[in-house]
């Protein structure tokens, strides 16, 4: 009776911070909407994107902050939002590989990022915080942009679920059934950018990658239906965002960390539960969009 | 039955020249389907008949030439089960149902879009697999899911590559027998094989294709040992089997006389 009491203690008395509430609130949704978005994205074999895509963001966190403060969140979703379909484009053209087109633009806004902050310093949130997380300094702007990137991504894939999953699960044959692919996937690029953006402040940019990647493979080793792992993925993401947040708390360190951490000792959990087979139901999701790359055709008409 | 084309034009590609890169794969390509078309296209690999399909469903532009479908047509592709990732996370009732893109598309089906689904499975004897995963069916059974995602868009056209590979004798042969049963119905079938004999039995328009089209027409007309060397660059025979013409092979090591 005593132990539960003291359980129950420790997990209303951060409740008394304001800003713990609002970690909690942002971290919650965070892992929700990752764990969302992550499902299609891994499906899709784009897991890198989602590292790449919070690396060219925080190029553009730095050179916004620089601007002005009130700009770092317009400013690095419109670089966000740019490398996302400059790589959508780059792939669709297929005159490189996906994988190459994010390396070569992400890498290098990051690169950029790092000089233009070490150079002339920030006037927005600090380095460590944009790498790593930090439940402090959220601000209702951030917990209002965040709702609404997820009503947004929520609506997208509700009214638009058929299309989207038939461009993720075989794009040409999508194509040939008069599904618009290429207007698919450039949404969904523009959601998972505005989904890194609205999580980086809690996340960090090192660690968003993990949380796109780690509910959906574990989700994605417990069932083979895909309507069920959409929703195991999100509720994974949830958990681990609200339980990482409570032990960023009482470890004192960056709550990116904590939730990416939760999310690992998740995976080993559903690893012991459904054994080294179940990860055989993943083989997939790494090589299925570049066999379409590979097998794409010149684009380009002369009649 | 009919099949060789005389019902009014539905798509047409003129003069198209397709490459990837610089090497072109199709050149000079003309090609009309009918409404009431069914046509094997055959040819050795690398042909250029997944890439003709291809074209001909828009998914790509030809460098020359144009592809014109008639307006408003409605066309359905099933794709080669090789070029199927087997783990993606859907059971059959799911594939069936990424069809149906027009309209509500809420995730949870409507009462009529799962009676369709259901009614379609049972169509092609495969209604029991409904809430199987994929990858949990038979090469058969997955040819015919895929079959009935096409069919639930109500395609005019439907377009299938290799459709009999990796399949048993006996799968290829019902799976045939099917689309036979389909053309009937109405449906305009174009689709692509390595199976020579399989299509002569059971096809009444070929098209043999070795980066252009080599010749077209019955398979008596084009069946013949002086096409097949043409298209396949080796010298094949040709029997004739009840009515049928049927392809040899390996000629020299079956017939003693030949191997004299």
């Amino acid at each position: 009776m005593t132990s539960t009491l003291l359980f129950l203690d420790s997990l209303t008395g951060p409740l008394q911070y304001g800003f713990f509430q609002k970690g909690l609130v942002v971290a919650t949704i965070s892992g929700a909407l990752l764990g969302f978005v992550g499902v299609y994205i891994t499906l899709r074999g784009m897991s890198y994107i989602g590292h790449g895509l919070s690396h060219a963001i925080f190029g553009g966190f730095a050179a916004a902050s620089l601007v002005s403060a009130s700009f770092i969140y317009l400013g690095a979703g419109i670089w966000g939002v740019s490398s996302a379909l400059a790589i959508n484009w780059v792939t669709r053209r297929h005159r490189i590989g996906a994988d190459a087109a994010i390396g070569v633009i992400t890498t290098a806004s990051f690169a950029l990022g790092v000089a233009l902050l070490s150079r002339f310093g920030s006037s927005g949130p600090s380095f460590d915080n944009a790498l790593f997380g930090s439940i402090y300094g959220i601000s209702a702007d951030q917990i209002i942009m965040l709702i609404g990137v997820s009503v947004a991504t929520a609506a997208f894939v509700f009214f638009r679920y058929r299309s989207l999953l038939f461009t993720t699960f075989d794009p040409e044959v999508a194509a040939a059934s008069g599904v618009n692919v290429a207007r698919t996937e450039a949404i969904l690029m523009l959601l998972l950018s505005l989904s890194i953006l609205a999580t980086l402040t809690v996340i960090g940019v090192t660690l968003v990658a993990a949380m796109l990647v780690i509910p959906a493979v574990v989700a994605r080793m417990i069932t083979d239906s895909f309507g069920r792992m959409l929703v195991l993925s999100t509720a994974i993401g949830a958990a681990c965002g609200l339980t990482g947040m409570y032990l960023s708390y009482f470890a004192a360190v960056p709550s990116g960390t904590m939730i990416v951490l939760t999310g690992a000792a998740v995976f080993c959990l559903a690893l012991a539960w459904q054994g080294w087979r179940s990860l055989a139901r993943t083989a997939g999701l790494d090589d299925h969009h570049e066999d379409t790359v590979e097998a794409a055709p010149s684009t380009t008409r002369s009649t | 039955m009919t099949g060789t084309g005389v019902g009014p034009v539905i798509l047409t590609l003129d003069h198209i020249t397709v490459a990837y890169e610089s090497e072109p794969v199709l050149r000079d390509v003309s090609f009309h389907v009918h409404s009431d078309q069914f046509t094997g296209i055959v040819g050795p690999s690398g042909s250029g008949k997944t890439t003709l399909l291809r074209t001909l469903l828009g998914a790509i532009r030809p460098q020359r030439g144009s592809v014109k479908p008639r307006p408003g047509l409605r066309m359905a592709y099933v794709p080669q089960l090789e070029t199927v990732n087997w783990n993606f996370p859907v059971t059959v009732s799911e594939c069936v149902l990424m069809a149906r893109t027009k309209g509500r598309q809420w995730p949870r089906a409507s009462k009529a879009d799962r009676a369709d689904v259901t009614g379609v499975l049972e169509r092609l004897g495969i209604g029991e697999v409904a809430d199987r995963h994929i990858r949990q069916l038979s090469g058969g059974q997955q040819q015919r899911m895929f079959l009935a995602r096409a069919l639930l868009s109500d395609p005019e056209l439907l377009v299938l590559d290799e459709p009999t590979s990796g399949v048993d004798v006996s799968t290829r042969h019902d799976m045939l027998h099917l689309l036979a049963d389909l053309h009937e119905d109405g449906i305009s079938i174009v689709l692509t094989t390595h199976d020579l004999n399989g299509m002569a039995a059971h096809l009444p328009h070929l098209v043999t294709i070795n980066g252009t089209i080599v010749a077209e027409g019955t398979p008596h007309e084009v069946i013949t040992p002086d096409v097949l060397e043409r298209t396949f660059g080796a010298r094949l025979e040709v029997l004739e089997h009840l009515g049928m013409p049927v392809v040899i092979d390996d000629y020299h090591r079956i017939s003693p006389r030949a191997a004299s």
